[in-house]
């Protein structure tokens, strides 16, 4: 009698996350029948405002719910696939239900108007009729973020390393540093365009400042809290200053470096709408500007959505390396 | 040729002459006198221990003699010559292991190597002194996952593979736990006679300068000035409840300031 009644209130919540090895993954099916439902609802109700690619939309979530069936039956088979599919479970039901909502909402009720609201089916045609520019807009804006962010990390990490190991360079790079930091990007157009030969370049120049800067206060900070004693153990074995800075200032700030990295690929992505102002021809940045200018929301929602993913998967890279750097923090943080 | 030899006898070891030194730090303005006209005159191979209460310059005197700082006043000698610079020769072993946490035991120990740029015809070294120190199963493990005597150990180890000629310990077993303490004690002990180095050990406990020290040196509270100094003429291994042992700790504890019988 107590074993039912915990299976029937507990069960559901726990089954979910520890798979019976031949069960049935429970919160998948939900999730088919969250999915099914916004296929429902976008096929089967009338579209107030149009959008385009209904139809499409409407298949492209029936796919989403055979796929969930299938993977209700076969994920326990997946190993760790699978265990990643099976914690993010209720993230699925859950999207589902929010693209029936999204759906209603805007396309089949028109209670959120066009042009400032675009429903799933709105940003899917966008998709699809214009990927071939939002393709050579993500190579122009990985091309100048490329280069921005590496140089600007790269420049930063130096004079950080600088201000933080130098005395002189503290007493004039500090106050210039915290002068500059907190200038927007944008205060900088001006000059840009005088020092620099092309717009390109001084684009460039706002990507890596503002990658660069939040790199450079973190490292000099870091380079500067680090444990004096580390130095004098350095020095009574021998080692020359070139030795302290690559072999003990460096590797002891790592970890503040990172943090300043992680910073930087923030502010990177930020500065990217307004270092394109700057007589770009294409680029993620330019898109959205362009659109907004034409009202053309759902593009601009479109090309956003792909910027934060990229972004994501940038810190998940970066996360990555940071990891393989620092495996010897393991088992202290 | 007979002067060659004698030299290439006591080649690791070095004297050291501390000569009339005394040290003012400015502290925001304010001087602090830490040390005041200290002189002590050391033989190559001897193991003398600097026995004062915490604070009161003893670590000071220690970085002089690594050539970390420069005396206010006075000089410190190595064999005759003014020490103005850190040398391998003189290494300073510290109370924390300041194990570098980014780097593993071994590359912990092959820091002199690495900084010397000797790494490549001495890399055996590192495993010779690890055995030395009993941590040869542990060349692959970071200082965090070490207990405080296998940090020590290492720490020991680090300045060993340099063959140092004068090793300078500051409360070096002061954070263990009493029993690694006494395991440690005997093996510095060991590592002295096979290795021949001079030896100056900071410490503020009594039994053990009487333990390990040729000579035990009392020092007063801030500024250090020597108040007494006891020569230990006791065969190693010496026994804690040795009677003469136990009268010169009565002594010394009397130098400090502090009666027996607390």
């Amino acid at each position: 009698m107590s074993a039912a009644i915990e299976d029937t209130f507990g069960g559901t919540g726990r089954r979910s996350l520890a798979l019976p090895v031949t069960g049935l993954w429970r919160n998948g099916l939900f999730a088919a029948g969250t999915w099914l439902l916004a296929s429902a609802v976008t096929y089967g109700l009338p579209d107030v405002i149009t959008w385009g690619a209904t139809e499409l939309f409407a298949i492209v979530t029936l796919a989403g719910a055979i796929l969930f069936v299938a993977l209700s039956l076969t994920v326990h088979r997946l190993g760790g696939v699978g265990r990643t599919l099976v914690h993010y479970g209720p993230w699925f039901i859950v999207l589902g239900l929010w693209l029936a909502v999204w759906e209603v909402l805007t396309a089949k009720l028109g209670w959120l108007p066009k042009p400032f609201f675009s429903p799933p089916q709105g940003l899917l045609h966008v998709y699809v009729t214009d990927w071939e520019r939002l393709l050579i807009c993500v190579a122009y804006t990985g091309r100048l973020w490329g280069l921005g962010f590496f140089s600007g990390i790269l420049v930063g990490f130096a004079g950080g390393v600088a201000l933080g190991w130098s005395k002189r360079f503290a007493y004039w790079g500090m106050p210039l540093l915290k002068l500059i930091g907190p200038v927007p990007a944008s205060a900088w157009i001006p000059c840009t365009f005088f020092l620099f030969p092309t717009t390109f370049h001084a684009s460039i120049f706002l990507v890596a400042l503002a990658s660069g800067i939040p790199v450079a206060i973190l490292t000099a900070a870091g380079v500067g809290q680090v444990n004096r004693s580390f130095y004098d153990v350095a020095r009574t074995l021998g080692a020359s200053n070139r030795f302290l800075i690559f072999k003990v200032a460096i590797p002891a700030s790592l970890r503040n470096v990172f943090v300043g990295v992680f910073m930087g690929l923030y502010y990177s992505f930020a500065v990217l709408v307004v270092a394109e102002m700057l007589g770009a021809k294409f680029g993620l940045g330019w898109y959205l500007q362009f659109n907004t200018a034409y009202s053309a929301y759902a593009n601009v929602y479109a090309a956003l959505i792909i910027m934060a993913l990229i972004c994501a998967g940038l810190v998940r890279l970066l996360f990555v390396v940071r990891d393989r750097l620092l495996g010897w923090q393991k088992g202290i943080l | 040729m007979a002067l060659a030899l004698a030299e290439n006898v006591i080649s690791n070891s070095i004297a050291l002459d501390i000569e009339g030194v005394t040290h003012r730090y400015d502290l925001d303005g304010r001087d602090l006198q830490v040390i005041d006209n200290v002189s002590i005159v050391i033989e190559p191979g001897e193991f003398v221990a600097l026995l004062g209460p915490s604070g009161c310059g003893k670590s000071t005197l220690l970085r002089l003699a690594a050539g970390l700082e420069t005396p206010t006043t006075g000089r410190v000698l190595e064999d005759g010559r003014p020490i103005t610079a850190p040398d391998p020769d003189r290494i300073l072993v510290f109370q924390d292991a300041t194990l570098f946490p980014w780097r593993t035991v071994r590359d912990n120990v092959a820091i002199g190597l690495e900084a010397r740029g000797l790494i490549r015809e001495l890399e055996y070294r590192i495993d010779e002194v690890l055995k030395l120190v009993k941590l040869e199963g542990f060349a692959d493990v970071y200082p965090h996952q070490l207990s405080g005597g296998m940090a020590q150990r290492a720490a020991l180890a680090r300045a060993l593979v340099n063959d140092p000629k004068l090793l300078l310990l500051d409360e070096p077993f002061g954070k263990l736990d009493s029993l690694t303490r006494l395991r440690m004690q005997n093996e510095l002990l060991e590592l002295w006679k096979s290795a021949g180095f001079t030896a100056l050990l900071v410490t503020h406990d009594v039994e053990e300068a009487l333990l390990l020290a040729d000579r035990v040196i009392v020092l007063s509270d801030r500024p250090a000035s020597i108040v007494a100094e006891v020569r230990v003429d006791r065969p190693h291994p010496r026994r804690r409840d040795d009677a003469g042992l136990v009268a010169l700790r009565r002594e010394l504890l009397e130098k400090l300031g502090i009666s027996h019988d607390v």
